[in-house]
């Protein structure tokens, strides 16, 4: 679904590179945390999956689409299969709830019929039912991000992404949020989720990756957000998870 | 792709940036008024050429009695003297690129000149042996006065051969200039008109730019995103050119049948409606054309990876 070849990526200007020689691959159906410090390559990542930048090095597989030849034009139908959610949720404030989901199927051409039959269903399943006409100021972050997260899977993607969805919500909302990512992704959606929530990731007991300095330090199942022994490059350690936070 | 959809957006946007979209019609219709102007200038000098190019003749001038210039020596030319010229005139090497000539007598000269200069004083001493004598000659072809300079200037009893073309041309120069004047503005104010219609397009996709990422982030095709943009920059100088167009046609009704035909009455051809008719359509092309590059343009930084 995903895979990712000794892959690399600087930024001019920047001798240290974002991303070092990462290699993975993650599966469809996955549900996969990818935790490290700020800086250490977790959005380089979700943009290179994205195809907003271009590896400087290696090879990026998605969706059986080799991306580092993906023609300028099959990008946008590429992104199709995608969705994204971010921290700051990203909405667009003169738009209703309803208008804000409807927006992305208008953009990608589908017709009247099929969004009116869409967005209200999809609005039913982050639970915003009764407050499709209300404007994005008038909800609580936690609201707001569940319209995001609707406007990312309302296109049914193979794949959702998320940037610290819950970085900007209380931890009682940001439950709500991961219980609703985990709905998603039991419905065959592959999520991947940045975040530095430990919280979350010790509870939820998912594959963790753990980016330093652009470089993978640990690739575990059912891992925590910190792992109590010397971090090891592989599979299959810590299957109980990390401990603290 | 949902053209209702795109309509709206482009709405929007014009809506949104009202004071950028007024500059944009404004500098779109002075600039290809001027381009109109270049063009009506230039119809009108073709139509003068017309007109006059086919009227000029090449005058070739016999000698008078008073005449020392050119082969003349203060004798009128002979007999066999007009002769030999006539006989050059029919020759096979000649005779192609005439289309017909007449011979102009002392009498004839008079009569032209006493019209010409009636109440001055010059054509009371004037007599009619005194004009030269000469030989009208219209070429099927303007352009080739030269050879028959050439074959009878040095003819005896030839006091001058005339192409009348050359009185014209100072005045198809000076129109020239005129219309190389207005081309020149013109190219000035289009290049500000694109500029403008560019920073104009880049400001709206500035104040879009949060709908802009998702589109991109969604996957909407980049004709979809570019498309109301460009509609955008296209609408405002199609207005541009609109008001140009009809700028165009009121300048050659008002002012070339209005002032000019009055002034000039009926010395001359002046172009009319039918020609400004035929500009129009062009201004409106061009500008439609330089909007959606400009706009185009503009656009496309925005949605590079």
């Amino acid at each position: 679904m995903i895979r990712f070849d000794s892959v690399s990526k600087s930024y001019s200007g920047n001798t240290r590179p974002a991303l070092n020689a990462v290699s993975l691959e993650i599966l469809k159906g996955e549900f996969v945390f990818l935790v490290g410090a700020s800086g250490s390559g977790k959005s380089s990542f979700l943009r290179l999956v994205l195809k907003e930048e271009k590896p400087s090095k290696g090879q990026i597989h998605v969706l059986g689409q080799y991306l580092n030849t993906l023609p300028n034009r099959k990008i946008p139908p590429f992104r199709r299969n995608l969705g994204v959610v971010f921290q700051d949720f990203r909405l667009l404030p003169q738009k209703t709830v309803y208008d804000n989901v409807a927006f992305t199927l208008q953009v990608i051409g589908k017709s009247k019929g099929f969004i009116q039959e869409a967005v209200p269903d999809t609005l039913k399943m982050v639970g915003l039912a009764g407050k499709a006409n209300r404007f994005p100021h008038e909800l609580s972050g936690g609201e707001q991000q569940r319209v995001a997260i609707a406007r990312a899977i309302v296109n049914k993607p193979a794949i959702l992404l998320a940037d610290e969805p819950t970085g900007n919500l209380d931890p009682q909302t940001s439950a709500g949020i991961m219980t609703l990512l985990e709905r998603i992704n039991l419905g065959g959606t592959t999520v991947i989720m940045a975040t530095h929530d430990a919280g979350i990731v010790d509870q939820m007991k998912r594959r963790v990756i753990e980016l330093i300095s652009g470089q993978v330090v640990r690739d575990e199942n059912q891992g925590g957000y910190q792992t109590q022994a010397i971090p090891v490059q592989g599979f299959g350690f810590g299957a109980n998870g990390g401990a603290s936070a | 792709m949902r053209f209702g959809l795109v309509i709206s957006e482009a709405a929007q946007g014009l809506r949104r940036n009202i004071s950028m979209v007024i500059s944009v019609i404004l500098v779109t219709f002075i600039s290809l008024t001027f381009v109109g102007a270049a063009i009506l200038l230039q119809m009108q000098i073709g139509q003068m050429k017309d007109y006059w190019y086919d009227r000029a003749q090449v005058a070739v001038y016999l000698c008078t009695d008073t005449d020392s210039g050119g082969n003349c020596a203060q004798e009128e030319a002979t007999e066999d003297q007009i002769a030999a010229v006539k006989a050059q005139l029919d020759s096979t090497t000649l005779k192609p690129y005439i289309r017909k000539y007449v011979f102009e007598t002392h009498d004839q000269a008079y009569e032209i000149f006493k019209t010409q200069f009636k109440g001055n004083p010059i054509a009371s001493f004037t007599t009619p042996d005194m004009l030269n004598e000469s030989f009208r000659v219209n070429l099927n072809n303007t352009d080739e006065a030269g050879i028959l300079v050439d074959k009878l200037q040095g003819l005896a009893g030839v006091q001058d051969v005339a192409d009348q073309r050359a009185y014209l041309n100072p005045i198809f120069a000076v129109l020239n200039a005129a219309s190389l004047t207005a081309v020149g503005l013109a190219a000035l104010m289009l290049v500000a008109a694109v500029l403008l219609i560019a920073t104009t397009i880049r400001l709206s996709a500035f104040s879009r730019r949060r709908e802009l990422g998702i589109m991109r982030l969604v996957g909407a095709s980049n004709r979809f995103i570019q498309t109301p943009f460009i509609l955008e920059g296209v609408f405002a100088a199609l207005i541009g050119s609109v008001l140009a167009g009809g700028a165009t046609v009121a300048i050659v009704q008002f002012f070339v049948k209005g002032y000019l035909g009055d002034t000039l009455g009926a010395s001359t051809t002046l172009i009319g409606l039918s020609e400004a008719w035929i500009v129009v359509p062009i201004l409106i092309l061009i500008g439609a054309v330089l909007a959606a590059i400009s706009a185009g343009a503009a656009i496309n930084r925005y949605l590079k990876v």
